[in-house]
């Protein structure tokens, strides 16, 4: 066959050009799930004793927040059967049509690559090996075996989540220390309460999806008292940065009170079990969970930049 | 006028396609220009923190 004719049948062929747009490829990296973690990252980054350079810190953080995106973005790739099928996520990229699947791989795995080489070279192979394990543990245990296979999916898979404070630790330090796993174990009780929440409103979708979340898995009610166990749970570990002493009393007062609405709003959810005032309760739970969150890393951030910044600009000791 | 066959365009895009294209190449140059400034300032910084401890 000449040129020629090749380059007809290239012109007849229905060639697929892509129209993803740089926002697609954002959109890929789970940017909300990202800012949460530079959040979290950036408390395990402050807590560590001594000062990171910050433009050493600035680019632990990026590279730790990319790795998070990118394992978003593998989750996207396998997930997409799952995710069209439901409506919270049949506009994410694959579904849509706007990015390939294999696009989506190649684009998760590179950065993930590049981030955990990046973050090695920029802090230290403790952090960058942690990082490449999140990813892993994220993407093997979490997304491919986990989230189709047992109600306990993001119980287990919170771990993933629930690393970035310990990663950036690392990252500071090159060791390992009690404060930021106290950070990941308040994210880690904290998962089950916040996605369950979702999930109780969600669980048709869920069902229709074959994901087998707790309330579509075992029920609504056990879901609403395993909500409420976990609210209970997570209401002292929250105030533990303020008992074990790297925490300001202010920080300490917010988690008391964060922690009591968390419970407050999980006994109405436990209450509350009609089909549209259960909903409102559940997605009322849902949002305070999310400002509870940000209120203690944020706190956390804020208290422990203050003396650095103080520092910087030569006021401080 | 005849343009020699392997001169032909194997594809042509559509403005949406060239448009789409043209973002992605802005977005990727800005992404490598951004990380030759990060790498550039990282190197100085791991440098300096070595040259000091010398």
């Amino acid at each position: 066959m000449s040129y020629a004719s090749d380059n007809a049948d290239a012109l007849a062929a229905p060639a697929r050009i892509s129209l993803a747009e740089p926002s697609d490829f954002y959109a890929l990296l789970k940017p909300r799930v990202m800012y949460l973690v530079i959040l979290t990252a950036l408390a395990g980054l402050l807590v560590a004793p001594g000062q990171m350079h910050p433009l050493l810190g600035f680019v632990s953080l990026l590279a730790i927040a990319v790795g998070a995106g990118a394992s978003g973005a593998l989750n996207m790739w396998y997930d997409a059967d799952i995710d069209a099928r439901m409506t919270r996520t049949s506009t994410r990229p694959v579904p849509a049509g706007k990015i390939t699947a294999g696009e989506t791989l190649a684009f998760g795995l590179i950065l993930s690559g590049f981030s955990v080489f990046i973050l090695g070279v920029v802090s230290n192979w403790l952090a960058a090996f942690l990082l490449a394990f999140t990813i892993g543990f994220y993407v093997l245990i979490y997304t491919m075996w986990l989230k189709r296979w047992t109600p306990q999916n993001i119980v287990i898979g919170g771990a993933a989540g629930a690393l970035p404070p310990v990663v950036a630790y690392a990252a500071a330090t090159g060791t390992m220390a009690i404060e930021p796993w106290v950070l990941f174990t308040i994210i880690f009780i904290w998962t089950p309460p916040h996605f369950w929440a979702l999930a109780l409103v969600k669980a048709a979708e869920y069902e229709r999806a074959g994901v087998p979340m707790m309330p579509n898995a075992k029920g609504p009610d056990r879901t609403r008292t395993e909500i409420l166990v976990y609210s209970i749970l997570l209401a002292p570990i929250g105030v533990a940065p303020w008992l074990m002493g790297f925490a300001s009393v202010v920080y300490g007062v917010v988690a008391i009170i964060g922690g009591g609405f968390m419970i407050a709003y999980a006994v109405n959810v436990y209450r509350v079990r009609s089909a549209e005032l259960g909903d409102k309760a559940a997605m009322k739970l849902f949002g305070v969970s999310i400002l509870y969150l940000f209120a203690l890393f944020g706190l956390l951030v804020i208290e422990r930049s203050i003396p650095i910044l103080a520092r910087m600009i030569g006021l401080g000791a | 006028m005849n343009i020699p066959a392997q001169n032909q365009p194997i594809v042509v895009l559509t403005p949406e396609q060239a448009r789409a294209r043209r973002a992605r190449n802005i977005a990727l140059s800005l992404t490598i220009g951004f990380l030759a400034v990060v790498f550039y300032g990282v190197t100085l910084v791991k440098l300096g923190m070595r040259v000091g401890s010398m």
